[in-house]
């Protein structure tokens, strides 16, 4: 069943919620060929009921230990800005669409966000442009993030505290 | 930056990790990860209040000692030297008080080397571990790693060590031309 996963992390981003459960965002989506939304809704006030939108099997929840499984075995994420959200879903090599919370000014966490989007690794709107953007994404154009390399690092590392040094 | 201290000569490295918390845990880790068994024993420092990193931690060291059963590793707790959105004035006192958490500690282990990536926290540490050099008792290392989540500015954490540290690695090339010294590898988690 083609799923859309929906993450907020650890705070709140009520905003998110409401646009992506909107009649007109649910209907881009069913349009798209997808079934389910699983929403990860962290502190807000808004948890969906399980037939909130038309057309779309809900499942809203506020905490997990792991998102891993959901992240899994969903065929797009769209997520909050934060890095963990983001590095989780790029290194599990789920297409990304990004939605910047643009009432949380000066947030560092952005920066991640905006170079991976730079880089073409996920996709990047707000609130406001959410439906245009799934209506027009192409996700082929995604590149794929390739994980970071800290053998480079312990290699440095050796070298630079006189360990194995041939 | 770099320096001419080699502990790693006599065979092993002991290492001090600052693991901060959350995000930070979860980036240092895969860093020791990646070091080899020469690297013991490796002594984590974790914020009193965080809950996680301990089990993160527990969870590293069982999978690296399968592969080496001398491993050895401890666990230290001291207080959160600033919280998030923690004001710059009350953060002061509250890093002078993990300072007073930490110079006993790094006195006590003594470690060839402390490795962290930004939490509140390393601040006190490397400071402690630098007195412990200005002691004349041994020549600490500081290796900082910058988060990966650092693009365009350093952490707070990373503006201060930037000028501490021998080793400062970022992960980002636009901070790699903001600070010179840095050391840019590409991504490293």
């Amino acid at each position: 069943m083609k799923t859309v996963f929906v993450t907020v992390g650890t705070t709140s981003f009520d905003e998110l919620i409401e646009s992506v459960t909107s009649q007109e965002t649910t209907q881009v989506l069913s349009a798209l060929g997808y079934k389910k939304l699983v929403l990860q809704v962290g502190r807000g006030a808004v948890l969906p009921g399980s037939d909130s939108c038309a057309g779309l099997q809900v499942n809203a929840f506020r905490f997990k230990d792991s998102i891993a499984e959901d992240i899994r075995d969903a065929d797009l994420v769209i997520s909050h800005a934060g890095a963990g959200s983001c590095l989780e879903a790029l290194g599990a090599r789920r297409p990304l669409l990004v939605v910047v919370n643009d009432r949380l000014m000066d947030n560092h966490q952005l920066e991640l966000a905006k170079q991976l989007h730079s880089e073409s690794h996920l996709l990047y709107c707000t609130c406001s442009t959410l439906t245009q953007t799934l209506r027009t994404m192409d996700l082929s154009v995604l590149a794929p993030f390739l994980p970071g390399q800290p053998q480079n690092f312990s290699r440095f590392l050796d070298q630079a505290v006189g360990l194995h040094t041939e | 930056m770099g320096s001419e201290c080699k502990p790693g000569k006599k065979g092993s490295v002991s290492l001090l990790v600052v693991a901060g918390s959350g995000g930070h845990t979860t980036e240092v880790l895969r860093l020791v990860e990646s070091l080899s068994h020469a690297y013991s024993p490796r002594h984590y420092v974790i914020a009193d209040t965080d809950k996680m990193s301990e089990d993160k931690i527990r969870t590293l060291e069982t999978s690296k000692n399968e592969m080496d059963a001398q491993a050895k590793f401890t666990i230290h707790r001291i207080p959160r030297s600033r919280e998030v959105r923690q004001s710059w004035s009350s953060s002061l006192l509250t890093t002078l008080n993990a300072l007073l958490y930490s110079v006993p500690l790094v006195f006590k282990l003594r470690p060839d080397m402390v490795l962290c990536n930004g939490p509140g926290t390393c601040v006190p540490l490397c400071v402690a571990g630098l007195l412990l050099g200005a002691a004349g008792m041994k020549k600490v290392l500081i290796v900082y790693v910058e988060s990966i989540c650092r693009v365009q500015t350093l952490s707070l954490s990373g503006k201060i060590l930037y000028y501490l540290s021998d080793y400062f690695f970022v992960q980002w090339s636009t901070l790699k031309d903001k600070y010179p010294g840095s050391i840019y590898m590409g991504r490293i988690v």
